[in-house]
This record gives structure tokens, sequence and C-alpha cells, in this order.
């Protein structure tokens, strides 16, 4: 057994794409400024931005320009050509430089991609990643922090995965590459440079399956993605008052792990479901009905969503702070489902 | 070497008959200034404030006051001058994410703008959406978005309702080399010619799409000549030059005033900056970026035409750079000690 290497989140999403581009040439890499420069790399200036985070840095100069392509400001052009490249022998990553974006693609990925496999019955699928990024606690404003995996998952035909630590952001994402389906993953832009051991070689972490992050017995946190850090530092102070929570990491919304999470709730009798995202019509509203449903004869206590409000991500750091949710709020929400009193501020 | 050969140059442009829409290319070196003499003090008053203010923003962010990240608009101050010194209060203007020059020209109060740079409760938006997601409905400022290609539309619809209302304004549409590229560009030009609306885009073309230089993501470079095919006015100036930028776009704007339909202006500038606060611009040519700050200051240039010209004293010019500076200093404490927004009002205005 080796030593355990420790990387960044980032870092290990880049090597996800190294691995799997140089093990596949079939693969292209499209996105805006994953490179830089582009068409100056004769005279030493290609490769000079390397991704809003510098996830991609070094990628065009070690693959070529050929390979990881910037795009111009024409999100449905490429995204759809992305796609449908992907059903005529390319494998295809494109890059959605951050969800909020996602509009803009919209049509080809949803109306587009998502449905070619179900037309054709099988005939035809597309063999394509959507790489983006989600979520706040940068300030970086409303049109730059939203989270919206949960549209995307609604939405019939493509997979969607959101790794929450470096090992399942480097197995999921080669999971979503070598996947003949559409998937879009999307990353955590406050988790770039979180750090956490991630296997040198290759691996896959299956997409659909959860993760149960930390074993407990009173209640169960189900969540997605950076809530995943905020439920592990809830236990953390759970802890002291004598409650066992258990968290359970989601790591893909679609398709989503429905017996582990009912297992998981059958065996606790609470739920909680912690997500950064507003809570109307959201993924976690999808997961306490799969809890009223098959978990009905275990459930002791209301099922708590732990969400940001109904309103965009505000820009301004006191705002912000108040608008995600965070540890406090998710010991407050298992003690209510609990009907313990005793809440944290 | 990347740059285009006409900037700068002086030479006529080759190539281009005048077409249906009448687009052509102004160059550099105005034979003669149409801006009229009572309004040089403004437009230069206006181009230092906003190369004051957005110097002073930036060292606010590397004192690690700004939260999140801004976008500056150094190097382009002539272009949001020129445009906006013939605007009326209520005419509008939809921004980009590198709009707080195009707010100060607006006249926008700088106090407010900063203090939404910075977050505080009194802001443009109370904090809520910072240096990218600006809006002053008061001044015409329909709002500046961090989608590139969002400000399309809105124009075209803000056109709409004043032809439909009768109203006489006008709206500008401020956007970049790179939004061109957007399919909301050709939709947004495309509803403007076709409903004669009063809308004037304006296109800061700076050569670069945050890091893709403009000769990759752009196979035709003159954008002004997009116009053609829309068959509406296109013409392109040395956005460097706030005479040149001014007399353009003042005359788009009465043309459109008077129903006579869309222009697509662009304006050939350059971004001292880079693409936000901490960019290294390893994508640019060190030659390049000295040629544009050392010779194409468009603040420099006025100074020199108007003080060769005799037009204006240097004791004036001196007293403008004096005044603006005591202003920013105001701004920026302002600013630093207006307080942050509650949390108790999160959920207001939704809907």
């Amino acid at each position: 057994m080796s030593e355990e290497r420790i990387i960044t989140y980032a870092q290990a999403v880049r090597e996800a794409m190294i691995q799997e581009m140089e093990r596949d040439e079939e693969i292209l890499f499209l996105g805006q400024d994953i490179s830089g420069g582009a068409g100056r790399e004769a005279e030493g200036m290609g490769d000079t931005w390397g991704g809003s985070f510098g996830v991609s840095r070094g990628m065009s100069t070690r693959l070529g320009a050929g390979r990881v392509m910037d795009c111009p400001l024409s999100e449905a052009g490429y995204m759809g050509a992305a796609a449908a490249a992907s059903t005529a022998g390319l494998r295809v990553i494109a890059e959605l430089m951050f969800d909020d974006f996602l509009w803009l693609a919209g049509d080809q990925l949803f109306n587009g991609a998502a449905k070619l496999k179900y037309l054709s019955s099988g005939g035809q699928s597309c063999r394509l990643t959507v790489r983006t990024v989600t979520g706040g606690g940068l300030n970086a404003g409303m049109h730059h922090s939203q989270s919206l995996y949960g549209p995307a998952a609604h939405m019939p035909g493509v997979k969607v995965a959101i790794p929450a630590t470096p090992y399942d952001a480097k197995g999921l994402l080669i999971a979503a590459i070598r996947d003949d389906d559409p998937v879009i993953v999307f990353e955590n832009k406050a988790l770039y440079g979180v750090k956490g051991p991630v296997p040198e070689e290759a691996y896959e972490v299956p997409i659909g399956r959860a993760r149960i992050a930390r074993p407990g017995t009173d209640a169960t946190v189900v969540t997605i993605s950076r809530m995943l850090q905020e439920a592990l530092e809830a236990a953390d102070r759970l802890e002291k008052r004598g409650i066992s929570i258990e968290v359970v990491d989601c790591r893909s919304l679609s398709p989503l792990d429905e017996e582990t999470i009912v297992a998981s709730v059958s065996r606790t009798g609470h739920l909680v479901v912690a997500d950064e995202a507003s809570g109307r019509c959201g993924a976690a509203a999808d997961i306490a009905a799969l809890a009223a449903d098959r978990a009905i004869d275990f459930l002791d206590g209301p099922v708590k969503l732990v969400t940001a409000p109904h309103a965009p991500v505000p820009f301004s750091p006191t705002l912000e702070k108040a608008y995600l949710p965070h540890a406090g709020n998710i010991v407050n929400a298992v003690m209510e489902s609990l009907g313990l009193a005793g809440s944290e501020g | 070497m990347g740059q285009p050969a006409a900037v700068g140059s002086g030479s006529e442009a080759a190539g281009g008959s005048e077409t249906a829409g009448g687009s052509k290319r102004r160059e550099v070196c105005q034979m003669e200034i149409s801006m009229p003499a009572e309004k040089l003090a403004s437009a230069y008053k206006t181009m230092v404030t906003i190369r004051k203010a957005e110097e002073a923003f930036q060292k606010l962010f590397l004192e690690g006051k700004v939260p999140g990240f801004i976008h500056l608009y150094l190097g382009e101050e002539a272009v949001a001058a020129g445009v906006c010194l013939d605007l009326r209060q209520d005419d509008f203007v939809t921004s980009t994410h590198r709009g707080h020059g195009h707010f100060i020209a607006k006249g926008a109060d700088l106090k407010k703008i900063a203090a939404e740079i910075l977050g505080k409760e009194t802001g443009l938006c109370r904090g809520r959406g910072g240096s990218m997601h600006m809006t002053d409905v008061e001044n015409g400022l329909y709002g500046s978005t961090g989608i590139v290609g969002g400000g399309f539309p809105p124009a075209a619809g803000l056109a709409l309702a004043a032809k439909k209302r009768k109203t006489g304004q006008v709206a500008v549409c401020f956007c970049g080399d790179g939004s061109v590229n957007e399919g909301t560009f050709h939709e947004s030009i495309n509803l403007a010619a076709i409903w004669d609306l009063p809308v004037v885009f304006v296109c800061e073309n700076n050569l670069y799409a945050q890091s893709a230089p403009q000769e990759y993501h752009q196979k035709v470079r003159d954008i002004y000549r997009r116009a053609e095919g829309y068959g509406i006015p296109g013409i392109s100036v040395d956005g460097m030059d706030v005479f040149a930028v001014y007399d353009a776009a003042a005359a788009a704007v009465k043309r459109a005033r008077e129903g006579g339909g869309p222009t697509l202006l662009e304006c050939r500038t350059y971004l001292f900056s880079g693409h936000y606060v901490g960019d290294a611009k390893a994508y640019r040519y060190p030659e390049e970026m000295r040629y544009y700050q050392t010779e194409r200051d468009c603040i420099k240039l006025f100074r020199e035409r108007v003080s060769g010209e005799g037009l204006m004293e240097e004791s004036e010019l001196a007293a403008i750079d004096s005044c603006v500076e005591k202003e920013v200093g105001a701004v920026v404490a302002f600013a630093e000690t207006s307080p942050f927004p509650s949390e108790a009002g999160l959920t207001q205005h939704v809907y």
C-alpha cells in the first residue's frame, strides 16, 4: 500500500483530465480561457491563463493546443458543437466557466444532448463531459456564485456529479469522461484549494453512488457538494452534545443513490438534507420526498432541509455569510428533527 | 506582432466602399473637433474621474478591502466619456462586468459606486450586487452583468419601449470585442435593425476577450463591418481619442433620437489593466502594452490637443485634476466608513 499522496481538489481535476487524455487520443477539451494566449503558442505566449481557477494550467503545453482548445464567448455554440462532436467519433470534455452560464448552453445540453439517446433508442449517445464550477463563498456576486445542479439533475438524459473531495473530484471526473452518456460535473469553487489523499493511478468513482463520510446513529445528514465539510464540522459539535450523526455525501444527483440514503435514514430515523442552493424545487426537496416515501416507517421526526434562502446570492460579505448555509444551521436542524432544545447562534 | 495595422497609423483604411448601411472607418487625428467648447471640461473631468477612481479601487483591492474581484476600466476612459457626453439623464445604458467607467460617465453617484464595490449598505445596490452587478435606475443605468452578452437584448428592449412611448430616449449598449461572438449580439442587433430602434451599440474593441487575442477569436477584426450584414450604419473610431469617440457617438445618438435607427460604433481601445486586478497579462505583447500606455493614453492625448490648440488653459486642467483627486479621496473615505448591510434584509425585494 503506497503512502497517501495529498493534493488539492484542483490538482486532482487536472490530473484526471491529463491521465484520460493521454490514455485516449479521441478526447478533446474545449472551454473559455482554459489555455490562454490562444494562437500565440509559437511566440511562447500560449497556456498563459489555464482556466479561471488555474485548473487547466499546463494542459495545452503538455497535450497541444489542438486538443486543449480555447473557445470564443459562444456557450451555446461550443457546447452544442461539443455534444454533437461527441457522437461523431470524438470524446469531449467541455468546460462552462461558471454554472451561472448554464442557461446560455441550456437548449443545446437539455433539449439536444440529453434527449439524443432516447430519441435514437440507444443508437446515439453523447460521450460528453461538461465540467463547470458551482457555489458561493468567494464574494463573486450573483452571476458567479449560483448552485445550479438542481435544475440540471431535473433533466432526464444527463447525469450530474458533484464531488466534494479531491478523491471524488478525480474519480468522478474520470468516470464521467469514460461514461458514454452526457455527464455534467459541478466542481465547487470554494473547494479547489482543499487538500486530500488522491491515488496517483487513474481510478473511477461510480456515478450514482453516495458515500457514508461519517457513520452515526441518531440522525442522517445528507450533503450536497460543499455542505459535506459543513456537516462534518456540525458532527463534531453535535458529538460534544452526545449526538451522533451519520453524514452521507451524495456525490451524484442523477442518478441518485436512493438505496444508501434510504438505508441510512432507516437506521437513524431522522433526516436533514444540507444543500447550498436555495430550497424551492431543489435537490434537497427531492431527497426529502424519497425518505417520506420509502423510509416513512422509520422516520421519528420531521425531515429538515438546510438550504439558502429564496433570494439571489448577495455580494456583500455580511450578506453572503448570512445567506450560505453553515455548520450551525445543520446543528440546529438536527436538534429540531430530534425534538431537542438548545440551538446554536 | 499582433497590433492591427490601422491603429495609430494615421493612414486611410483601405477597402470597403460605402455600403447601404454607411460603414466606414474614421482614422485618428480628427481634422476638426466637433465637441462644443463648453463640453471640453466635462469630457476631461469624466476621463480623469474614471482614471483616478479606478486607481483608487485598485489600491483598495490590493489592500484587501474589496471583496470578490474587480475588472477595471483603466485605459478605456475616452470611450465612456465620449459616448455619454451627449446623453440625457433618462437615456438608457446597458453595461458589462467592466462597468465602473460607464457608471461614472453616465452620472451615477461616485460615492455610491465606491460603496457598492466595497459591499456597503450605502452602495448603489445596497451591497447586493458589487462591482459586476450594479444598477442605477435614476440615471438610466439598466445594469452591468456578469454574463457576457447579457446586455444586448435589454438595450434593444429599452429602445423598443422608448420608441413605442415616443419619449425620445435613446439606449446605449456597451460591449466588448469578445461579446460580439455571443448569439445575443446577433439577435439584438437584428431586432434593432428591423424595428429601427433608437439604440447605439458601442463595441469597446480592446483586442482581447479575457486571455484570448482578437485575432484568434474572430476572423474579421473590424467589428464595425458587421453592421453591413444587418443593414445599419457601422463606424470605427480611435477609442483613445475622446474627440473621435464623441464625434461619432453624438451623431449616432442624434440619429437614433430623431428616429434614424441603430448604429454599431466600434471604438478601438486598449486596457491598461489586466482582465481583473491580479492578472499578470502574460498573453499580451509587452511592446504593445508599452505602446498604448505611453503613446495612446487618452488623457495625455486630450491635454496635448487642447493645450496645443489653445482650447483650455493648463491651469484649468490642473484645477480639474486637483478637484477630482479631492473628490475621489472623499469618496473612498465615505465608502470605507459606511456600514455593511444587515442580514435582516436578505430576502427583501425578491418578489
